[in-house]
């Protein structure tokens, strides 16, 4: 508990410090959109890897979020923070509503049901053209504005986007280890008995799906304010399914493990800009190999890695000892 | 054209889709019957049954039928290496970890018809002409006999198949108790592996018969097959008769839904009655319902 | 106490129970004893709600709670233990046991996720508790081993000190000697005692006639779904009927 906070310090002070290293440009902006990917990833963990309830829609909400705050204030003139707001509660409110009877589902079914929600909203982004522009998007979204500084610039967007994605971390930590934390692990290793334990699971289960669609809503707005532009084919099947490809080869129920799965995927189209269109060939195999071999992902491996090494000292001693 | 017409002419369509949704609905259902699985990767077997149809007849210049033979051999083939490799060794399966597998299966497939066959989306010749026939007032292409022909003939073999042979019963057995099946000494994990080859195999026929129609490309598996995977919904994954049926009625709403409603929404269509049939009758539309055992 | 009234359950065409009526008296150990599908852990399932009684009714201290969820019965000081160990294995055992005082604390995913102040203080509060129950198991030293990763025995162990933590007034127990060794179950029975002493209310289907006997003041036989005989284990021991039932009818 005490390595996650002392972690999270030392891993802030890299993300502040990290600009200096990139001395602006195309970097920069490739590490905005990891923040954006790591708020969304960390959303995504806390039903997932925490409650173990699959989500194949996910990237809707993120949509949502993105389309309501971007609409707002584009075309009704609204202050981009307020529309943030509305959108985080409108999505709070569809996801809660949303959950009762999908989160009854397990397995397979709630896959194949989130999914489906997924597509439907996916299709709505493109049908409803005098909303959203449809399939050629809706340009024009304005910055956010704090005090005299106006969000225009990829170095301000880096810290706008990171202070959201490292607030979104903390308290993801700060709730991994309470009551409320532990009793939707509890609900993944045994469903059953937590409920004997007095766990609603039910209504659990439905608070951290709309929790986990709000993170994605405002992750959502963020992306609509800093881009400026937006369009349907960023929130479509493929990136619910790179969502969950980000936490699980991050590792399941691990925060930081999100930020490296995000870290990954968001780098990867970048490092096979050589070879490109390789990546979906490698997301597909990063899936398959990893659940089959890594189960518990990158942090998981690192922790494993730590593991091994540490008891190699105390062996060491032992040997030196007999 | 009136009305009347213009309706038969929905139906014609409606019901040719709904014969290709049905046959992938099947190949979902004998999976998830043998092994619990629901196999994210199952639309991609479609694709690869015109993809390669496409392969062998306009890049080897094979002729039809062989092409078409060497296509679903290819497909099947492939849907049990998919099964040998990657859920056969997974140590401690769990429903997240098959979606997952499943998924990341169905992107790799994908994504290498992609670099094998590019972008492209290519057309194949129909199977006899392409003169339309006219039947009750509507143009019927004479593709359209062929997909309700052959489905006929697919679902007819599976019953057959699933009844009276060794192996059919023996996979019917799994599907009702595996430790049981498997003291009688059926070998489950090849009725597994059977299961995958069978559902490939269809797969690949149904994107075999609806190519020279809609054409295909790398990547016309992921609709096809959550289409195939509503169709099995409605008819409650478990009864054959019940994913046939749920498949026309699918293809009919849809074709109907597009032509008269709005052609934008039409694959909304089939996600809609997916969530309903879910969240209020998740045993589907023609089976009885079951009580879970906890 | 624990009251249930006629309680029939049908799956499919069998009858499981039919019209089984008993009732736990307070402060006492009650054992629940029977051939294999007896019917035993069916009507565990019932009382706990995990199943939907095809008829009857079950009261907790006069109030009717026939067909509560388990989630709402814990509040009401019922609680059981499972014959396969439902461990939260990829917790610590410390954890494990957190989970048990669930419904003893209060605050939201608000006030958890912005650790508010009176959160810190629940917090101390529920890990002091939890280390009590782990003493009072005996299991102190375990607190933060992964439980996955504990043997068969200790499990056990944390499985009953985490339904002690929910602060039952009754707890079920099904099969608690079940895969424990003779030693272990030494352990148990005089661990089933001192949760007595506490003032719960315990009931147990065990299969271990040794143990029934020595510990329950009093015992319900069940067979073939119905009920056979009750009373105190002396009167169970030379009841005709039920050592016919153990025995056959040769």
């Amino acid at each position: 508990m005490k390595r996650d906070y002392l972690l999270f310090v030392l891993f802030t002070l890299v993300v502040l410090a990290a600009p200096c290293a990139f001395k602006g440009g195309y970097l920069l902006n490739v590490l905005v959109f990891m923040g954006i990917n790591t708020m969304l990833a960390v959303a995504l963990n806390l039903l997932l890897g925490f409650a173990g309830q699959i989500s194949l829609g996910h990237a809707s909400f993120f949509g949502l979020g993105a389309y309501f705050s971007g609409i707002l204030s584009t075309t009704y003139g609204f202050n981009p923070w307020l529309t943030m707001l509305i959108a985080a509660v409108a999505v709070g409110l569809l996801a809660f509503g949303l959950g009762f009877p999908i989160l009854k589902l397990k397995g397979h079914y709630l896959a194949m049901a989130t999914l489906g929600f997924g597509i439907i909203v996916y299709i709505v982004f493109n049908e409803t053209v005098a909303l959203t522009g449809g399939p050629s998007g809706l340009s024009g979204i304005p910055n956010l504005r704090l005090g005299g500084i106006l969000f225009d610039g990829d170095l301000k967007n880096y810290y706008l986007i990171w202070s959201f994605a490292l607030v979104t971390m903390l308290l993801s930590i700060n709730l991994a280890h309470s009551r409320i934390g532990r009793a939707l692990r509890a609900i993944h290793d045994s469903e059953v008995a937590s409920r004997v334990m007095g766990v609603n699971a039910r209504l659990l289960k439905v608070q951290v799906f709309a929790l986990s669609a709000i993170i994605s809503a405002v992750a959502g707005s963020l992306y609509a304010h800093t881009m400026s532009f937006i369009s349907p084919a960023s929130f479509g099947f493929n990136f619910s399914v790179e969502l969950v490809t980000m936490v699980i080869i991050g590792g399941l129920g691990s925060i930081f493990g999100s930020f490296l799965g995000a870290a990954l995927l968001t780098m990867l189209p970048e490092l096979l800009r050589v070879v490109q269109d390789y990546d979906i060939v490698v997301y597909g195999l990063l899936l398959i190999v990893m659940t089959m071999y890594m189960p518990k992902g990158l942090a998981g491996g690192i922790a494993t890695l730590w593991r091994l090494l540490r008891p190699k000292k105390n062996g060491a001693i032992d040997h030196a000892q007999g | 054209m009136d009305l009347l017409q213009q309706l038969t002419q929905y139906a014609f369509s409606g019901l040719s889709t709904g014969a290709i949704y049905a046959l992938i609905g099947l190949g979902f259902a004998i999976i998830y019957n043998a092994t619990g699985i629901i196999n994210f990767a199952q639309g991609e077997f479609v694709m690869l049954g015109g993809m390669l149809t496409y392969f062998f007849q306009t890049v080897v210049k094979f002729p039809a039928v062989p092409a078409m033979l060497l296509a679903v051999m290819t497909a099947t083939a492939l849907g049990a290496a998919f099964e040998r490799l990657t859920i056969r060794p997974l140590k401690r399966p769990t429903p997240l970890s098959l979606v997952i597998i499943t998924i990341g299966g169905s992107i790799f497939i994908r994504g290498i018809s992609m670099l094998i066959w590019g972008k492209d989306t290519h057309s194949l010749p129909p199977f006899s002409g392409s003169e339309p026939l006219t039947l009750a007032g509507a143009t019927i292409m004479p593709q359209h006999l062929w997909i309700f022909g052959i489905t006929l003939m697919v679902i007819a073999a599976n019953k057959f198949f699933f009844y009276f042979t060794i192996s059919g019963k023996a996979m019917r057995a799994c599907s009702f108790n595996r430790t049981a099946a498997s003291l009688v000494g059926i070998d489950v994990r090849k009725m597994v592996l059977l299961s995958f080859a069978i559902s490939s195999a269809m797969g690949a026929m149904a994107g075999i018969i609806i190519a020279p129609l809609t054409m295909t490309s790398y990547d016309v598996g992921v609709m096809l097959g959550l289409k195939g995977f509503c169709a099995a919904i409605i008819g409650g994954m478990s009864s054959g008769f019940g994913t046939v049926l749920g498949g026309l009625l699918l293809g009919l709403l849809e074709s109907f839904g597009a032509g008269l409603i709005s052609s934008g929404y039409k694959d909304a269509i089939a996600f809609i009655i997916l969530l309903l049939i879910l969240f209020i009758r998740p045993q589907g539309l023609f089976s009885k319902a079951q009580t879970e055992r906890v | 106490m624990l009251r249930v009234e006629g309680i029939t359950q049908i799956f499919g065409g069998l009858t499981a129970l039919e019209d089984v009526s008993f009732q736990v008296e307070k402060g006492k150990i009650t054992g629940v004893i029977g051939p294999n599908g007896a019917g035993k852990t069916t009507l565990f399932n019932i009382i706990t709600g995990l199943y939907t009684q095809s008829r009857g009714k079950v009261f907790l201290e006069g109030t009717e709670i026939s067909g509560f969820p388990p989630e709402r019965l814990a509040p009401r000081g019922l609680v059981r233990t499972f014959q396969n160990i439902e461990m939260f294995s990829q917790m610590t055992v410390l954890e494990n046991v957190l989970v048990g005082l669930h419904t003893r604390s209060r605050c939201g995913i608000f006030s958890c996720a912005f650790k508010l102040p009176w959160q810190l203080s629940e917090e101390r509060r529920m890990r002091e508790e939890a280390f009590r129950w782990l003493e009072f198991c005996g299991i102190g030293e375990l607190a933060d081993l992964e439980a996955g990763a504990l043997p068969f025995g200790k499990c056990r162990s944390v499985e009953v000190a985490r339904a002690m933590a929910v602060n039952p007034r009754i707890l079920l127990m099904d099969e608690p000697a079940a895969g424990l060794n003779s030693r272990e179950t030494a352990d148990l029975e005089v661990l089933i005692r001192k949760i007595r002493e506490t003032g719960v209310t315990v009931v147990l289907v065990e299969h271990d006639m040794e143990l029934v006997m020595d510990i329950c003041d009093a015992i319900v036989v069940l067979n073939l779904g119905k009920k056979l005989a009750e009373g105190t284990p002396r009167e169970i021991q030379e009841n005709p009927a039920v050592i016919k039932a153990y025995l056959g009818e040769g």
